[in-house]
C-alpha cells in the first residue's frame, strides 16, 4: 500500500467479513474461532482446528476456521466460538470437533459443551451470558480472540493501521499531546506517563533514535503481554510505528522472552506481513516516515524488565541496570535517545489515536485512565486474562469475574505486582484498583499479575517464595540488593524451619528499609515489598512461626507433624504400606502410630487413609 | 529457540555456527543471539564453544562467560534426551509445583539442574510459561503436562522410558 487511500480501499474490501463476524451486519456466513493461545494450545487446540476443518470438508460446508489469540477464560480452555451467533463452547476436546460441526450443519447448538453457570446451573449459549465477561471492558485485548492472529487482512478489516494513517497526517507534537491528554500511564509496572516519556525522547535531538517494545514479561504468573503478542501482534507493530513517527525514530525493536515461542512466531509473521503491505519500511503510506522493526531475544533474566538493564541486554551484554539519569530518552540503546514502552501500553495507542484522548480519559479513574489487563491465577475458579476499567474493585475482579475461591475455601490474600508488589487482604477488597490506590495499600500495579491465595497458603512461605525469586534474579551489581536479598531470604528460612526468634522481625524490617532506599534499580527497591506487606498484614503468622513453632496453613514442613487420630484409626495398615520411610508401626486392626523422628512429612499416609485418621498439626 | 537436543562437539556444528556468524551484518551487540544459535546447535554451551565464539566476535572469553552465566536460559551442562522443566511461577507455586519438583528429584535421583547418568533425563525449574490455567505445569521437551497430569510423576517418567526403549 502506497497511501492512505489504498489502506481504506483494503479496509472496505475486508470490513464486511469482520462486521459479519461481530454480528453487526448479516451476510449469513458462519465462522469458527478457536483459541490458539499458549494455554489452549497446550490443551491441543491446534488439533481441534485440524479436526474442525476436516469435519467441515466432510460435511461439505463453507465455514472458515480461525486460530485466534486468547479469549481470556483460560481456566475453561480450549475454547471454541461460533460467529456471528457468539456460541461459546468451553473445555472442548479434539473429539468434540466433529460433533460441533455436525450440529452446525443442522443449525443446532451442541449443548454438551456450553458453559454452565455455576450459580444458576443454566447453560450459557452466548459469551454475554457468562459472568466472567460481564464486567470486562476489552480495549488492549479488543482483537484478542476476535481476529485471526496470523492474518493482516483481519486486522485491517477491524480498522487496523488507520490510526497510523491518521497519525501521519498530524504533527509529532500533536500526537504526543493526544497521548499526554489521554492520561495513559505505563502498564509495565512503573505507571509513568506515556505521553511525557514520548515527549522527552522527541525533544532530545539525535541522528538516530529508537523505539523499544518491552516484551520481557518476567513477573511469574503474568501473561498479558504474551497474550497480546499472540493474539493481536499488529496492534503493537502499529503503535510502534506511530511512536517512531512521534519521537523521530526509524528503528524499532521488540525485546521478547525466549520462553515465548508462539508469541515470537506470530510477531515474526506479522512484521513480515506488514512489510509486504508497505506498512513497515520506507515512506510508509506515502509519508516521510521510514520505520522498521527487529526482534531481540531475552535469555531469562527478570531484571531485564527494567529499561536500562533491557538496553544493556539488547546490546548483547549482561543485563545490568545503570543509574538514572541519564534516562533512556536521553541516552538509551547505543547511547541514542530511546523510548521503551511495555506491550500492553502500546496495544492501547492505536485506539487512543482513533477515538481521541477524551474518549480514553473518560474510562477508568481520574488519575489512572483506561483499563488494565490482569492475569488472574492461583486459587481462583476462573483462571484467565481479564481486562477491567481502572477503578474496578478487587472484590468485583475476584468474585464477580473470577468466580470466587476454588473449593469454596476462604479468601486470604491476593498478591498484585508479582515479586515487586505486596499482598492485599479482605479489608482491601473494596478498594478501587488503580496505580495510586495500590501503592497506598503497600502493593503496586506491576505488570498485572494477580495471584489469589486461600486459607491453605502460609504467608511467611509466600514471602519466602518471592524472596527466593528476587535473590536468584538479583543481577549482583549493587550491594544492597545482592547481599540484602540473600540475608532476607536466610532469615525467612530460619523462621519457616522453626529456628526463628523475635529479633528476626525487627531485623527484617530494618533490612527491608535499607534495601528499598539504597538499591540501584526497581528490582532491589521493590524486592522487600512482599515481606513488608505480609509483615504488616500477617505479623501474627510470623509470630506464630517463631513463638509457637506453628504454621497454621500446614505448609511449612518443619513446623508440622503427621499424627494418627486414635479415634478414627481402624488398623487397616494401608498407611503403613505406603510410607516410604517405614516410620508407621502397628498391627492389623490395632491403632497405628507414626515415629516422628523418621517421618519426612511427604503426606503419602494422609492421601492413602480412607478413614481420615491422619491429622496434620 | 530450544531446538532438538544434540550433544556433539563435532566440526559440522562449528561450521553451522560459523556460517550463522558470517551471515550477520555486524557482530556488535549480537553476542546473545549468537549464543542462542550456538545453544540450539550444540544443546548447551561448553567451554570450547564459548572460546570459539569469543574468537569469532573478538571479545575476551570472560565476557562471553559473563553473559552465559548471567542468563538462566543458557546452560553449560548438556541436557538430557528428555528435558523436564517444572514451572515454579507463582500460580504454579500456590498449586503445588514445589511438591512436583521434589517428586521428580526423588524419582530420578537427581537435583534440579542436573542430568541423569544415562543422559536420558535432565531436570530444571523455570519461571512461568504463562499457562497459569493449567497450573502446576511441567514441560518435557515440547510436551505440556498440566493440572492433575503434572502430578503423576512416576507415570510420566515411565512413559518416556518406554518411548525411549521403543526407539
Amino acid at each position: 500500500m502506497v497511501n492512505r487511500q489504498q489502506l481504506l480501499e483494503k479496509y472496505e474490501a475486508e470490513k464486511n467479513r469482520i462486521l459479519n463476524r461481530s454480528g453487526d451486519i448479516a451476510l449469513g456466513k458462519k465462522e469458527i474461532l478457536v483459541c490458539a493461545g499458549t494455554g489452549c494450545m497446550s490443551s491441543k487446540s491446534l488439533k481441534i482446528i485440524e479436526n474442525l476443518e476436516k469435519a467441515i470438508k466432510d460435511n461439505g460446508l463453507d465455514i472458515d476456521v480461525h486460530g485466534t489469540g486468547c479469549f481470556g477464560f483460560c481456566g475453561k480452555g480450549p475454547i471454541v466460538k461460533i460467529m456471528p451467533d457468539d456460541t461459546f463452547y468451553s473445555e472442548v476436546s479434539v473429539d468434540d470437533a466433529e460433533k460441533i460441526v455436525s450440529h452446525l450443519a443442522k443449525n443446532e447448538i451442541y449443548e454438551e459443551k456450553l458453559f454452565i453457570n455455576p450459580d444458576t446451573k443454566v447453560r450459557a449459549t452466548t459469551t454475554n451470558e457468562i459472568p466472567f465477561y460481564n464486567k470486562q471492558v476489552r480495549l488492549a485485548l479488543k482483537n484478542c480472540g476476535f481476529v485471526n492472529a496470523e492474518s493482516i487482512d483481519d486486522y485491517i478489516g477491524a480498522k487496523g493501521y488507520q490510526a497510523l494513517a491518521l497519525a501521519l497526517e498530524k504533527s509529532p507534537q500533536e500526537i504526543i499531546d493526544i497521548i499526554k491528554e489521554s492520561g495513559i500511564r505505563g502498564r509495565g509496572g512503573g505507571g509513568f506517563s506515556t505521553g511525557l516519556k514520548w515527549e522527552f525522547a522527541f525533544k532530545n535531538k539525535a541522528d538516530q533514535k529508537y523505539v523499544v517494545c518491552n516484551a520481557d514479561e518476567g513477573d511469574p504468573g503474568a501473561f498479558m503481554d504474551r497474550s497480546i503478542l499472540e493474539g493481536d501482534p499488529h496492534s503493537v507493530i502499529e503503535a510502534m510505528a506511530i511512536c517512531g513517527y512521534a519521537i523521530g525514530a526509524s528503528e524499532g525493536y521488540v525485546y521478547i522472552r525466549a520462553e515465548y515461542p508462539v508469541a515470537y512466531d506470530r510477531l515474526v509473521k506479522a512484521i513480515k506481513a506488514a512489510r509486504e503491505e508497505g506498512l513497515l519500511g520506507k515512506n510508509i503510506l506515502g509519508s516521510s516516515l521510514d520505520f522498521d522493526i527487529l526482534i531481540k531475544f531475552g535469555a531469562g533474566a527478570f531484571v531485564c524488565g527494567e529499561e536500562t538493564a533491557l538496553i544493556s541486554s539488547m546490546e548483547g551484554k549482561r543485563g545490568e541496570p545503570t543509574s538514572k539519569p541519564p534516562f533512556p530518552a536521553e541516552k538509551g540503546f547505543w547511547k541514542k535517545p530511546t523510548n521503551v514502552n511495555n506491550v500492553e501500553t502500546l496495544a492501547n495507542i492505536p485506539q487512543i489515536i482513533l477515538n481521541g484522548a477524551d474518549w480514553f480519559s473518560k474510562i477508568g479513574t481520574e488519575k489512572s485512565s483506561g483499563t488494565k489487563v490482569f492475569a488472574l491465577a492461583g486459587k481462583i475458579n476462573n483462571v484467565g486474562l481479564v481486562e477491567v476499567p481502572m477503578g474496578t474493585t478487587l472484590r468485583e475482579v475476584i468474585y464477580d469475574i473470577g468466580g470466587g475461591i476454588v473449593d469454596g475455601k476462604k479468601f486470604k490474600a491476593v498478591q498484585t505486582g508479582g515479586p515487586s508488589g505486596g499482598c492485599l487482604t479482605e479489608e482491601d477488597l473494596d478498594t478501587p484498583i488503580d496505580f495510586d490506590s495500590l501503592i497506598q495499600k503497600g502493593s503496586m500495579m506491576g505488570s498485572g499479575g494477580m495471584i489469589v491465595m486461600d486459607e491453605d497458603d502460609c504467608m511467611v512461605s509466600v514471602a519466602k517464595f518471592f524472596l527466593e525469586f528476587t535473590e536468584e534474579e538479583s543481577c549482583g551489581k549493587c550491594t544492597p540488593c545482592r547481599i540484602g536479598t540473600k540475608r532476607l531470604l536466610e532469615v525467612l528460612v530460619e523462621i519457616t524451619e522453626g529456628r526463628g526468634n523475635m529479633k528476626h522481625i525487627e531485623e527484617l524490617r530494618r533490612l527491608c528499609t535499607v534495601i528499598k532506599e539504597t538499591s540501584l534499580c526497581g528490582l532491589g527497591q521493590s524486592a522487600p515489598n512482599p515481606i513488608l506487606s505480609t509483615l504488616e498484614k500477617f505479623e501474627n503468622e510470623y509470630i506464630e512461626h517463631i513463638k509457637k513453632k506453628k504454621c497454621r496453613a500446614h505448609s511449612c514442613n518443619d513446623l508440622i507433624q503427621y499424627l494418627i487420630d486414635v479415634n478414627e484409626c481402624v488398623g487397616c495398615t494401608a498407611c503403613k504400606k505406603v510410607c516410604p520411610t517405614s516410620c508407621i508401626s502397628g498391627e492389623v486392626k490395632k491403632i497405628h502410630s507414626i515415629n516422628q523422628e523418621n517421618c519426612i512429612k511427604c503426606g503419602a499416609c494422609k492421601s492413602t487413609c480412607r478413614f481420615n485418621a491422619i491429622v496434620v498439626r | 529457540m530450544p531446538n532438538k537436543i544434540k550433544v556433539n562437539l563435532n566440526s559440522s556444528h562449528f561450521q553451522e555456527l560459523d556460517s550463522f556468524i558470517d551471515g550477520l551484518e555486524t557482530t556488535e551487540g549480537e553476542l546473545i543471539s549468537i549464543l542462542h544459535k550456538a545453544q540450539s546447535i550444540f544443546g548447551y554451551l561448553p567451554k570450547e564453544v564459548q572460546i570459539h565464539i569469543a574468537k569469532r566476535v573478538n571479545v575476551p572469553v570472560s565476557r562471553v562467560y559473563g553473559v552465559v552465566s548471567f542468563y538462566s536460559y543458557f546452560t553449560m551442562k548438556p541436557k538430557g534426551k528428555y528435558h523436564i522443566s517444572v514451572c515454579t511461577g507463582t500460580a504454579c507455586f500456590v498449586r503445588g509445583a514445589d511438591a512436583v519438583l521434589r517428586d521428580f528429584e526423588e524419582e530420578l535421583e537427581i537435583k534440579s539442574g542436573e542430568t541423569t547418568k544415562d543422559g536420558l533425563f535432565s531436570l530444571d525449574s523455570l519461571r512461568c510459561v504463562g499457562a497459569c490455567a493449567l497450573a502446576p505445569v511441567v514441560l518435557i521437551n515440547e510436551d505440556v503436562y498440566g493440572k492433575e497430569d503434572a502430578k503423576k510423576v512416576k507415570e510420566i517418567i515411565q512413559k518416556y522410558m518406554k518411548i525411549n526403549s521403543e526407539g
